[in-house]
């Protein structure tokens, strides 16, 4: 409860690891309000089916709050006029304001029990956090918008956040590796999915590395670091030992 | 200017039986040394081996005007458009990509090609090219200069582009010279916001022209990036080495394989030698036989 996820992939895709944390909560009985920058929703409804979790359904009963960020850009852009009292979410993106409040206040309303929900902690998922740096928010602002998801989410509400980061070690994205270092200084826990430094391999997808933040809270302790390697199936993802896949075995 | 499409079927049946012709003559021999070797496939160079698969064109022969109009297509002038001024809410974006992506949204709801509009008998996908974005010939800076004006013009473009082309019947390719856009950050970002990205890297001009390594080929082909779309996991293909090779009617792109090494440099002597130093052996048998060059063992 009350914790900060920070997934992080560096020369590979990370994203089955939101899959995983989506089917994960909802599954869980969670509320969950999942931006969804990069997808539309039909792409992790057929991922989500095949780990065993409807989102149409999720979505009907209120227990899945799902912002897709392409749709709302278009309707943003696109669409009449658009009615007062309900701002888009992206409203940053029409340059009235170059901050995200718009966007934690959806967050907030979404996740915010009503009373008539009977879901355990709430969860805000974010896929993925790079695409606000590339549409115009400035880093400031998504440092900021993620504090008061924190804040909110992880403190008041006791839920807990997950966001998808990218990074590379040698990224002339200076924006980005500011958002990422500063967002892993932050996190509870950190779930880093690179791929392979011996390049590419059709058994092992990639090594994922678990460090668990114990300094965070603790003044005294240590990080613990856990490094597996993984293969990624149609269904499912295979964690093991490195150097024990099961194609080496 | 477009290339006239290959309508008859004689240039791949061609390919296809010069291929079976190489074929069958290998598989005579036997091999003797490298007897282990046998039973492998044969190294295919090229992944699909002259099958009939999509679309073939000539180059040197120009798509003929009937062939042109009998089709449907819409073509997107920067001057023509520029001349409207139709009403646009307050896009914080580049007014040239903005009407680039006004225009897109027309044609798609014009030509019924969003995914919610009813479902006809024959629906064909909208199929959109984008030449040279992010050049100067769309009005960006990006390629001039490490600091540009508006440094997420084209990640917003190719934003909301995603989400038309995902909102509908559409698919688009678009080319962009990155080896004209200095500030690497954006090469990032835009391959982030893309599905599939291929890069050309052609070997004219570079030190690898002369490099013997790359002596059949005319360039690389980078896969950077592809699909992961409805699925945990993507097609990869076991080969990430590719190079492209460029002749009269043909442009394959191949595998990159290390044919034997050859050279001189590997310690061979050559008959030459052999004929001397066997001539120096048979004049008189107290003679050390020094050949033209020193044995090696």
């Amino acid at each position: 409860q009350g914790k900060f996820t920070l997934l992080r992939d560096t020369r590979t895709d990370g994203s089955f690891l939101v899959h995983h944390f989506l089917s994960f909560y909802l599954r869980a009985g969670c509320k969950v309000c999942f931006v969804a920058l990069l997808q539309s929703f039909s792409h992790y409804s057929i991922v989500a089916q095949k780990l065993g979790v409807s989102l149409a359904a999720a979505k009907e009963r209120g227990q899945l709050v799902f912002l897709e960020g392409l749709k709302s850009c278009l309707d943003l852009l696109f669409g009449e006029e658009e009615q007062p009292g309900q701002p888009s979410p992206l409203q940053f993106l029409s340059g009235s304001s170059c901050d995200l409040r718009a966007l934690f206040e959806f967050v907030r309303a979404s996740l915010t029990p009503s009373g008539r929900d009977s879901c355990t902690g709430p969860v805000l998922l974010v896929d993925d956090l790079g695409v606000l740096l590339s549409l115009g928010a400035a880093p400031v602002a998504v440092l900021d918008f993620i504090h008061y998801c924190r804040v909110c989410v992880c403190c008041q509400l006791q839920g807990n956040v997950v966001v998808l980061v990218h990074s590379n070690e040698d990224s002339e994205d200076e924006e980005n590796e500011l958002v990422v270092n500063s967002l892993c200084h932050h996190s509870d826990l950190i779930l880093w999915a690179e791929g392979l430094a011996t390049g590419f391999c059709k058994d092992v997808h990639g090594q994922i590395k678990i460090i668990k933040r114990l300094s965070l809270r603790q003044a005294a302790e240590q990080d613990v670091v856990q490094i597996y390697q993984y293969k990624i199936q149609d269904r499912n993802v295979t964690f093991f030992a490195r150097g024990l896949s099961a194609a080496v075995l | 200017e477009l290339p006239a499409p290959l309508l008859d079927d004689t240039h791949g049946k061609e390919l296809g039986d010069e291929a079976a012709a190489v074929k069958s003559e290998d598989f005579q021999d036997s091999m003797k040394i490298a007897w282990r070797y046998q039973n492998l496939p044969k190294m295919e160079a090229s992944p699909t081996t002259y099958t009939k698969f999509g679309h073939y064109y000539d180059v040197s022969k120009k798509m003929s005007p009937e062939l042109c109009q009998s089709v449907k297509w819409h073509s997107f002038y920067l001057h023509e458009e520029l001349s409207f001024e139709p009403k646009m809410k307050a896009w914080n974006m580049k007014k040239k990509n903005a009407r680039l992506l006004q225009s897109i949204q027309r044609i798609i709801s014009q030509e019924g090609k969003k995914s919610s509009d009813p479902q006809k008998k024959q629906r064909n996908v909208l199929r959109i090219g984008i030449q040279s974005l992010g050049s100067i010939l769309w009005g960006d800076d990006v390629c001039c200069s490490d600091i540009p004006e508006d440094p997420q013009s084209l990640t917003k473009f190719l934003y909301v582009l995603r989400g038309l082309l995902r909102k509908s019947l559409s698919a688009c390719i678009i080319t962009v010279p990155a080896h004209l856009i200095q500030n690497k950050a954006i090469m990032e970002r835009v391959t982030n916001l893309s599905d599939m990205v291929v890069g050309l890297e052609s070997f004219i001009g570079s030190e690898r022209e002369t490099n013997p390594l790359y002596k059949d080929y005319h360039g690389l082909v980078h896969v950077h990036q592809i699909p992961r779309l409805n699925s945990l996991i993507c097609d990869v293909s076991d080969t990430k080495d590719l190079a492209f090779r460029l002749k009269r009617k043909q442009f394959t792109i191949e595998r990159l394989h290390l044919p034997p090494d050859l050279s001189d440099t590997v310690s061979r002597a050559s008959k030459q030698d052999l004929a001397g130093s066997a001539k120096l052996l048979s004049s008189g048998c107290g003679a050390m036989a020094i050949g033209k060059k020193h044995l090696d063992f």
